[in-house]
């Protein structure tokens, strides 16, 4: 039995559907992320799991008990809020303490959890400042040591770092992995950064106009997206129209208007017939002076332009018939910002292993 | 710094003497040593001393006090609750219905208060109806003040003590009520306030047996304007003053403490 279910949970606000019909259940000790453009109804969804709002219809259940009739207070369900939502008159002990206040843990129990909730987000020097005191990030642990204290079955936290900055954002990023592990407890996570989900999550459900489109570890998401909107909110990605004209053990023969004929790995489920996408991640395809005989699939083409990012540097290639594909080739000699320049003459190609078929129906 | 025209600052120095003359002529009569309101004879504090040993008087601020605290209190802890309900539920006709009492002519309230007490209830006259009458007049304020505090505050504060835990009523105790406890005293001061200058309202709704300091100095003045009115005039600006200095403060404060 999953730790938390949600079944069929529909939420309407007027006329609008901000959540539709959405299922999925989060397992004990999983760190599971909502992710979707924004407006795509996370936020409305993680707020009927906390309890401050309730589906029109359908079910959430906690250990297999339904949740409808039990008011947030009750729930062993604790909330890390965007804003941190720290209470401004109490100092950082008085807001870290407030939940086992709340249970009331008696005093001596009470003092040892609070030291060690402190502790834990290196917070002890700081116990007796008040939260406008704090930096961005302290306040984020200050929250987060909130939120955790009481250790409920489950902590929902709601873009907790969209309002750091990026150098904080990485540092807290690794922390709350740390953390997660550490303390065994069960995050629902909620963000619209794809980098951030695929980094720390165990399962991701991708969400789009308050449905879950894909519902998958991050590696599946990011190497098996099952529709276009995936694919494409997901990193970078090559989308090339196809069709399939024969599928066998050994692979998909596809059928890419005005490049002919492209092999892609077999998919199991995909026939001749169908219509779809080729999904070609940019670090799937090698650009090179001349073809590469392990490419599968090669195409000569021309180097248009190409931004250097550091570690890696990605090129835009034009196909000699139109079409627009980008690589990705890492910078592992220091110094070294590109292979080639705008205007050189090159082979691109991708082994028929690479990339990732996707159906349209 | 650019300089002010001379018109800019002359009708500003006007105003301001319309405004505070009118109130430093009666403070410096208070202490003449003089029976008319007239020439300046000397410095003395005898106005002062028959004030407190004016019976009537006496019992006059007493009322006054009474009615002043009583009244607010009650208007405080009614007015705070409109507030939230105000703050929480957005029903439009809401705020009409707590405000309207504060916009309403206090002749038209007074009038009011009065056929409704005496035909309607059949109460008769006498502190408990100018308590009732006082009460009515200063939720509003209350009210409006609470609101504004809540307005400027993240909502997400008040579910974040319900998620950890705490119920409705220790959420309103533990969080709400310390947050907006400014605005809460700023408008008990400014009911207080109210109460404690109101003549109208409690003209009407007084009666022949209760006095209050407004109407006390009205059937003085009658007569004659006394330098003992003056005396008494003063203690109630200075009063008034004190009030409306720490209602601001407070209010001042609580801008801050809210961001
Ligand atoms: N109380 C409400 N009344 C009316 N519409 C609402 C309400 N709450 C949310 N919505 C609408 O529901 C949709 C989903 O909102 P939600 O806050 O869940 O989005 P989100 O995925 O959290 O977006 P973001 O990433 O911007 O926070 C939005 O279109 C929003 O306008
Ligand atoms: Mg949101």
């Amino acid at each position: 039995m999953s730790l938390l279910e949600i079944r069929d949970v529909t939420r309407r606000f007027g006329a609008f559907e901000a959540v539709k019909e959405v299922s999925f259940g989060v397992e004990g000790g999983e760190f599971f992320t909502l992710l979707g453009p924004s407006g795509c109804g996370k936020t409305t969804l993680l707020r009927m799991i906390a309890g401050f709002d309730l589906p029109n219809a359908g079910r959430i259940l906690l250990d297999g008990r339904d949740l409808a009739d039990t008011p947030a207070e009750l729930r062993p369900i604790h909330t890390v809020f965007q804003s941190f939502a720290l209470f401004p008159h109490l100092t950082v002990a008085e807001n870290v303490a407030f939940p086992l206040r709340m249970a009331r843990v008696p005093d001596d129990e009470l003092k040892r959890r609070l030291g060690e909730a402190l502790d834990m987000v290196h917070l002890a020097d700081l116990a007796d400042h008040y939260p406008h005191e704090l930096s961005g990030g302290q306040k984020q642990r200050v929250a987060l040591a909130r939120g955790l204290i009481n250790r409920p079955r489950l902590l929902l936290l709601d873009e907790p770092l969209g309002a750091l900055d990026l150098k904080l954002r990485e540092e807290m990023q690794l922390e709350l992995i740390k953390l997660q592990r550490e303390v065994g407890i069960t995050f629902i996570f909620v963000t619209h950064s794809q980098p951030e989900a695929l980094a720390l999550s165990h399962r991701i459900a991708v969400m789009r106009d308050g449905r879950v489109e894909q519902l998958d570890e991050p590696s599946r998401i990011y190497g098996f997206p099952v529709n276009r909107f995936v694919a494409d909110f997901i990193g970078n990605c090559n989308l090339l129209e196809a069709e399939v004209r024969a599928a066998d053990e050994g692979g998909l023969r596809l059928a890419v208007a005005g490049l002919g004929e492209v092999r892609a790995p077999p998919d199991g489920v995909s026939k001749q017939g169908d219509k779809g996408l080729l999904a070609l991640r940019p670090e799937q395809v090698g650009v090179a002076g001349e073809a590469d005989p392990a490419w599968g699939n090669r195409f000569p083409g021309t180097v248009e332009d190409f931004l250097y990012i550091g570690d890696v540097t990605t090129y835009q290639v034009r196909l000699d018939n139109g079409f627009r594909l980008q690589a990705l080739l890492p910078n592992a000699a220091a110094g070294r910002a590109r292979f080639f320049d705008p205007g050189d003459r090159v082979t691109v190609g991708w082994s028929g292993a690479a990339g990732h078929y996707v159906r349209e129906t | 710094m650019r300089r002010l025209p001379w018109w800019l600052i002359l009708a500003a120095a006007g105003t301001y003497a319309f405004l505070y003359v009118p109130l430093i002529v009666v403070v410096a009569y208070s202490f003449n040593n003089s029976r008319l309101n007239a020439e300046w004879v000397g410095f003395t504090l005898d106005w002062y001393r028959l004030l407190f040993q004016d019976e009537e008087m006496l019992r006059a601020a007493r009322n006054s006090l009474f009615i002043a605290l009583v009244s607010s209190g009650v208007a405080t802890v009614l007015g705070t609750m409109a507030g939230l309900a105000m703050h929480r539920w957005r029903f439009r006709w809401l705020p009409l219905l707590v405000v309207t009492p504060v916009a309403m002519p206090e002749i038209l309230l007074g009038v009011s208060l009065l056929v409704f007490f005496i035909q309607v209830l059949h109460l008769t006259l006498g502190m408990l109806s100018v308590v009732l009458a006082h009460i009515t007049f200063s939720i509003g304020f209350v009210a409006i003040v609470v609101r504004a505090r809540l307005a400027g505050m993240d909502e997400s504060v008040f579910e974040a003590a319900r998620d950890l835990g705490a119920s409705p009523w220790q959420t309103f105790r533990l969080v709400t009520l310390p947050l907006i406890l400014p605005a809460v005293v700023a408008g008990f001061l400014m009911a207080f306030t109210l109460s404690i200058d109101d003549f109208v309202i409690t003209f009407f709704t007084a009666g022949v047996g209760v006095s209050t300091l407004p109407l006390q100095i009205y059937s003085m003045i009658k007569i004659a304007v006394t330098p003992e009115v003056n005396a008494v005039s003063t203690l109630l600006m200075l009063l008034t003053l004190v009030l409306v200095l720490a209602a601001s403060r407070l209010d001042k404060g609580l801008m801050r403490a809210g961001r």
